[in-house]
């Protein structure tokens, strides 16, 4: 992906994330996304309706990688059924791990595919997507 | 010499400001240590051939310098340990473990590291004893008018950090510890960020605990030193059991245990760490610590005149007399700023600094913190300010 492309992806996902705030109504599932090996910390709620992933909200604070990350991850999961979602976290992480992805569902995503050069940021990458991960492979197991 | 010339690390083209973490080692402390593997490698207090009896001679003497560098009345006062988190849990399990009985009060504040905290929220689960926190003033300091009036008489100590590694504010200790002890509270002082940077004298402060750490005095990682005054360090249980601090025991489990400080040592020691420590000693009383402090201070008040000067900077502690600077680039999350800056290789701290209630105070969670020693220069400041004057492309570098 272009260098300024991928910059303003990042950029305006950061300074403008999508579903940002939390909401205090039922039927969410929460889930916590602690970095333990810095300082990120963000909050998630996920409402899931006849398996199809109908919300997804986020709060906390962490740095612009790690936040716009999830504003685009959450635009990518949005009205994706949980196995589908899975398949797109999947491909998300393969391409952070530098292993082989898919990188036409990625859409966005895509903007993190050169976050591999700098080792020290793929957690910031990945904590939403692998948080959001567990969630729903628990969500499978539960349902 | 130029003293930074001593220091190996600062000829690595880098700028240092999280000396609050750890600091570098002169050549001096290096060159201690490795004479230790590489000429007399032996275990302390056992054998009786040559190596050994050094090895002893080198530890005792590393202890006889420290307590030299706080003033202590004796070296049996000195207990070498891994550093003042070891400490300060020593402290709390092993003496105010045995003492603290339910509704008693334990008086910390909220600017406390993560070390001078947990360690009293497992004691109250077990002893039921409770924690109030000291208000801290529009600075975040402490005032002798607020610990008196946060202490009661179920009160039974007050514990401190002498310098807070966020804020940076010196707490008034002598004052405190003179109240205190007219009450029969008594006082534990985490001396992590002061004993490196000033002149700390546990005599004629008159505290009755102090731990700190070896890497953030130009020392070796991995050890500290708890001092105690001698009754009260008498009277605790020892945190470890093991070799070295027994006399004797037999079968039936009856164990006499040795005189202060080996009973509160068991094990084999960090003999380099400890001989390093004391050369870390030495190395500060040779450039004196209050000249060290001196320094620093001036040193802070150009850093903090020079970031005022900026308005893209917020800094949340102006005031404090330590060289401790908390600041944030505004509108930006601190490990942002801390990665730009990075890129231009200046190391800052980025985060809550192990003060994870202090947001409570400042209301901001995170932020940048500078951590200045003798070592920083007025030139190393004027490439930061000029750095984060030009942070408007922040996001095209760390993107």
């Amino acid at each position: 992906m272009d260098a300024n492309l991928r910059r303003s992806i990042i950029l305006d996902n950061y300074q403008n994330p999508i579903n940002r705030g939390l909401i205090d109504e039922e039927g969410y599932i929460k889930v916590n996304a602690n970095n333990e090996s810095c300082i990120d910390e963000l909050n998630f709620i996920i409402k899931i309706k006849d398996n199809i992933i109908e919300d997804i909200r986020f709060d906390g604070e962490a740095c612009a990688i790690a936040t716009s990350a999830a504003s685009v991850m959450i635009k990518a999961l949005i009205h994706k059924n949980v196995d589908e979602a899975l398949n797109i976290i999947n491909n998300y992480e393969n391409m952070i791990n530098e292993k082989n992805y898919d990188s036409k569902i990625l859409g966005e995503a895509n903007a993190y595919d050169e976050i591999y050069k700098q080792p020290n940021r793929k957690k910031c990458a990945l904590l939403s997507w692998s948080n959001l991960k567990n969630a729903l492979e628990q969500f499978k197991k539960n349902n | 010499m130029n003293i930074r010339e001593e220091f190996p690390m600062l000829s690595k083209n880098i700028i240092y400001f999280d000396n609050g973490a750890t600091t570098f080692k002169p050549q001096m402390v290096i060159d201690e240590i490795c004479d230790y593997y590489k000429n007399y490698s032996a275990n302390a207090h056992r054998g009786d051939y040559n190596i050994s009896l050094k090895t002893d001679m080198m530890y005792e003497n590393a202890r006889k310098k420290i307590k030299d560098l706080i003033n202590a009345s004796s070296a049996e006062e000195i207990i070498f340990t891994s550093g003042a988190t070891e400490g300060l849990n020593m402290v709390v399990e092993g003496f105010f473990g045995k003492i603290l009985k339910e509704n008693d009060e334990i008086l910390l504040t909220k600017s406390e590291h993560a070390s001078n905290i947990l360690p009293w929220f497992r004691l109250c689960k077990k002893n039921k004893c409770k924690i109030k926190y000291i208000d801290l003033d529009e600075n975040y300091k402490v005032t002798l008018d607020n610990v008196q009036k946060a202490v009661s008489s179920n009160t039974k100590v007050i514990s401190l950090a002498h310098i807070t590694n966020v804020v940076g504010d010196i707490r008034p200790i002598k004052e405190i510890v003179e109240y205190a002890h007219s009450l029969g509270i008594l006082v534990v002082v985490d001396g992590a960020q002061s004993v490196p940077h000033m002149k700390v004298d546990v005599q004629d402060l008159d505290c009755d605990f102090l731990a700190f750490s070896g890497h953030k005095m130009c020392g070796p990682t991995g050890i500290g030193v708890l001092y105690g005054k001698f009754d009260l360090l008498d009277s605790m249980e020892p945190y470890n059991l093991g070799g070295g601090m027994n006399l004797s025991f037999s079968s039936t489990g009856e164990v006499e245990y040795k005189s202060l400080p080996q009973r509160l040592e068991a094990g084999t020691p960090n003999i380099a760490g400890a001989i390093g420590m004391g050369a870390a000693a030495d190395y500060l009383k040779i450039l004196d610590l209050d000249k060290i402090h001196e320094y620093e201070v001036k040193l802070r008040e150009y850093l903090v005149m020079k970031l005022k000067a900026l308005d893209n900077i917020e800094v949340y502690n102006e005031s404090s007399e330590s060289g401790i600077v908390a600041f944030n680039i505004k509108n930006i999350f601190s490990q942002d700023t801390a990665i730009y800056l990075n890129d231009y290789n200046i190391c800052v701290r980025a985060g809550s600094h192990c003060a994870k209630i202090l947001k409570d105070e400042l209301e901001i969670k995170n932020t940048c913190r500078i951590s200045l020693y003798f070592y920083n220069t007025k030139e190393e400041i004027d490439k930061l300010i000029s750095v984060l004057k030009n942070s408007d492309t922040l996001f095209n570098q760390i993107l």
